[in-house]
């Protein structure tokens, strides 16, 4: 695979992880460590099910008809 | 000029042309078919153009968007909702949240008009109307550190305008729930095939949601992927259990059964924790859902299937088999969401503006990506009107109507002018593995059959069955995920009510108030569920067009709020940019209620109904079964007739607000300003 194509998929599959949430929790860390480096960031599963509480029992709807 | 400058009016001036010709082409088309690709390319370049010229126009001159300024996703990055995101992406978040069944059953069941009003309102409705209204909502709650629309309507009407917006909000998705409930019930009775698989989408749910958060917690491409192909393997092996005698009695139930049964599936779900059903149902509808969108634009456009339907049917003078009503208003009520959804306001302000990592991104994330998903109302539309127009007719028309065997249906729909014979009904049926075609009432079997026989000429007649049920799967899986988040979504707001009277309700993990609020939410829509059920004329024809009322008075009252806003924040003269679209949206829901309230005619009142149900009860003229439902029908007419009449009180309520609100602001500077976040320049690059 030459390199441009091999961006070309990388490029491809990290919009499709981004797309999907897959990548949530890395952007996550990504934040405290460049925002509060000093906060304890939490795991993985805890992340996970604090985003799902947060996203459907806060946020109101999000899904239409 | 420069020569970008004039390839650029190249490009656009052949854009144009191909648009005018493609119109030019369906126009002069008398009397032959025409071919889908006509209409595709008619609506792609009205999408494009309008894209790049009316959105363009409005984010540089009505709302000024400024690239420097910081949005609410950079001020306040959390890590979480607050996120500077690629607008591509946010754009992709954006249409998978807005994107539902309602512009896949809207134009189905407007087919009836004929293939060119559909259309036309599909696109005109989109690019002056719905695309506009929600990115003007996405702008007002980006410059409010992402307000929802409720929220805005407090702070720029009153607590008046408010309140209604919140009492639209929980009524309009009861009504939603209800309506979405009964296609997928329609969709499923006795097709133990449909049945089988739309039952095993729960545990496959469960599955992936155990896989998310125990097994490998958050990886979600891994766990959708995995719950992807079980849905498959669920659509062949409904195939099995069809074929076995012994498995398919304990799936071929009749309506009032699985009314019941998804009744009860709401309540558990609005119960159990979101990992466990919901969270994970929603990943597998949203990949689904976007495949299934893919797979039919690559279909209708590599294929080029020929439009069977006539461009108008005599239907526009409101003697419609499927709805009542002429073409004015009832189209308009009709379609609704795939040219304005009120509901998109609701995602549109909140979510998604946490997200836009620049202001300018907002004309792609929130007008593009409305003219996307009236597309998606295009291609289902030419998913209707591909099928033999008396196929079409005799899937969506009630047995109420045309009568309950097959030679006095055919005959019915045959002296309408669209021919169609017992025989072909028959054909088709097995070829798509099921015992009958005749009244599928609610726009799914319809949208099925005529999605199968655009992919069966795509990828082989023999899989005919097999696209079939995994078109009802597709519908199915995100119409119960709509039916999860919103009974949980009224299910909060319940408990909100409660907690004014009792604190101990208020709590929203006490378990009894849980359980209370969840069935008061779940009772709701199932006593509409259950009434479409029992009724003989397929009850889409009532539930529809309530719901499209109320959907476009969700519409009108975000359409008020934004114009208050563009009145009050120095844009008077840009104010008919939403101002047009809200005198359209209150004229239409204005005449369909008032003709749905007053008419005298028993197919188009509801009282007018009630009363004549009444009456034919009286003489005793109705048959033993339908006696026996007639007081519940003659109830319910009368209740949605007075429900008509507040939905109507509502959007003048709010409209009135506005005119005050906006006159307030007028008679004196400084009165009734504006709030917007304060500007602050971004840092980022």
């Amino acid at each position: 695979m030459s390199a441009v194509s091999r961006n070309l998929w990388a490029r491809l599959w990290g919009a499709l992880r981004s797309l999907s949430g897959d990548d949530r929790y890395e952007r996550y860390l990504d934040h405290l460590r460049t925002h509060h480096p000093e906060v304890e960031p939490l795991t993985r599963a805890r992340f996970y099910a604090s985003e799902l509480e947060r996203r459907w029992d806060k946020d109101g709807p999000t899904r239409c008809c | 000029m420069s020569s970008k400058r004039i390839r650029h009016w190249l490009t656009w001036g052949t854009i144009a042309v191909v648009g005018a010709a493609a119109f030019g082409g369906i126009a002069l088309n008398r009397g032959e078919s025409v071919n889908a690709a006509w209409l595709v390319v008619a609506a792609a370049c009205v999408y494009l153009l309008a894209y790049r010229f009316y959105s363009g126009w409005i984010a540089a001159r009505v709302l000024a968007l400024d690239a420097t300024r910081a949005t609410p996703a950079e001020c306040l990055e959390n890590g979480r909702d607050f996120m500077p995101t690629h607008r591509w992406i946010v754009f992709g978040h954006h249409f998978a949240a807005i994107a539902g069944a309602g512009p896949l059953v809207g134009p189905t069941l407007a087919a009836q008009f004929g293939f060119l009003p559909g259309m036309l309102w599909l696109l005109v409705g989109a690019v002056l109307g719905g695309c506009v209204q929600d990115m003007l909502v996405m702008f007002c709650s980006i410059r409010r550190n992402g307000r929802g629309i409720g929220q805005m309507a407090y702070d720029e009407l009153s607590s008046v305008g408010g309140t209604a917006a919140l009492v639209a909000t929980l009524t309009i998705m009861i009504i939603l729930i209800a309506v979405l409930a009964l296609v997928v019930v329609k969709a499923m009775a006795h097709s133990p095939w449909s049945t089988f698989t739309v039952f095993a989408t729960i545990p496959i749910a469960i599955l992936v949601g155990i896989y998310l958060r125990v097994l490998r917690p958050g990886r979600v491409l891994e766990g959708t992927a995995i719950g992807v192909v079980l849905l498959l393997l669920a659509v062949v092996a409904g195939g099995w259990v069809d074929t076995s005698p012994s498995l398919r009695g304990w799936f071929d139930l009749d309506a009032h059964a699985l009314a019941w049964f998804v009744m009860g599936y709401g309540l558990v779900a609005a119960v159990l924790p979101v990992w466990l059903l919901l969270a994970p149902r929603d990943y597998l509808s949203t990949f689904v859902k976007l495949g299934v969108v893919v797979l039919l634009a690559l279909a209708v456009c590599v294929l080029a299937p020929e439009i069977k339907m006539p461009p108008i049917t005599r239907f526009i003078d409101g003697t419609g088999p499927i709805f009542s009503g002429k073409l004015f208003p009832f189209l308009f009520i009709t379609l609704a969401c795939g040219a304005i959804s009120g509901f998109h306001a609701l995602v549109a302000s909140g979510t998604t503006p946490k997200l836009l990592t620049r202001e300018t991104d907002l004309r792609l994330v929130g007008y593009g990506s409305m003219a996307l998903e009236s597309s998606v109302g295009v291609l289902a539309l030419i998913a209707a009107c591909v099928l033999d127009p008396g196929v079409y007719f005799a899937i969506n028309v009630g047995a109420g109507v045309v009568g309950a065997d097959a030679a006095t249906a055919t005959a019915t729909i045959t002296s309408w002018g669209f021919p169609v014979t017992a025989g072909q009904m028959q054909h088709l049926a097995h070829s798509m593995g099921e015992q009958t075609l005749f009244a599928r009432t609610g726009g799914a079997p319809s949208l099925a059959v005529g999605m199968a026989s655009i992919f069966g000429s795509a990828f082989g007649e023999h899989l005919l069955a097999m696209w079939y049920h995994f078109a009802i799967m597709f519908e199915a899986v995100f119409i119960l995920t709509v039916l999860d988040a919103g009974t949980r979504v009224g299910r909060f707001i319940v408990q909100e009510a409660f907690g004014k009277v009792s604190a101990s309700f208020g709590r929203t993990s006490w378990y009894p108030s849980v359980v209370l609020s969840s069935l008061v939410t779940v009772a709701g829509w199932g006593y509409f569920l259950y009434i479409g059920v029992i009724d003989p004329n397929g009850g889409i024809n009532i539930l529809w067009p309530l719901f499209g009322i109320a959907n476009q008075l969700l519409a009108a009252i975000a359409l008020a709020v934004v114009t208050a806003i563009l009145v009050k924040s120095g844009r008077r003269k840009y104010a008919w940019v939403s101002g047009l679209p809200l005198a359209w949206l209150v004229t239409v829901t204005t005449v369909a209620s008032l003709q749905k309230i007053f008419s005298s005619d028993p197919k188009l009142g509801f009282f007018a109904a009630a009363h004549d149900l009444a009456s034919q009860l009286a003489a005793g003229v109705l048959a033993p079964e339908r006696a026996l439902v007639a007081p519940k029908l003659i109830f319910n007419q009368q209740l949605d007739g007075w429900l008509t009449a507040f939905f109507l009180a509502l959007v003048w309520v709010v409209v009135l607000d506005m005119a005050r609100s906006c006159a307030r602001h007028l008679a004196g500077p400084g009165a009734a300003a504006t709030r917007e976040t304060p500007y602050q320049r971004t840092q980022l690059a």
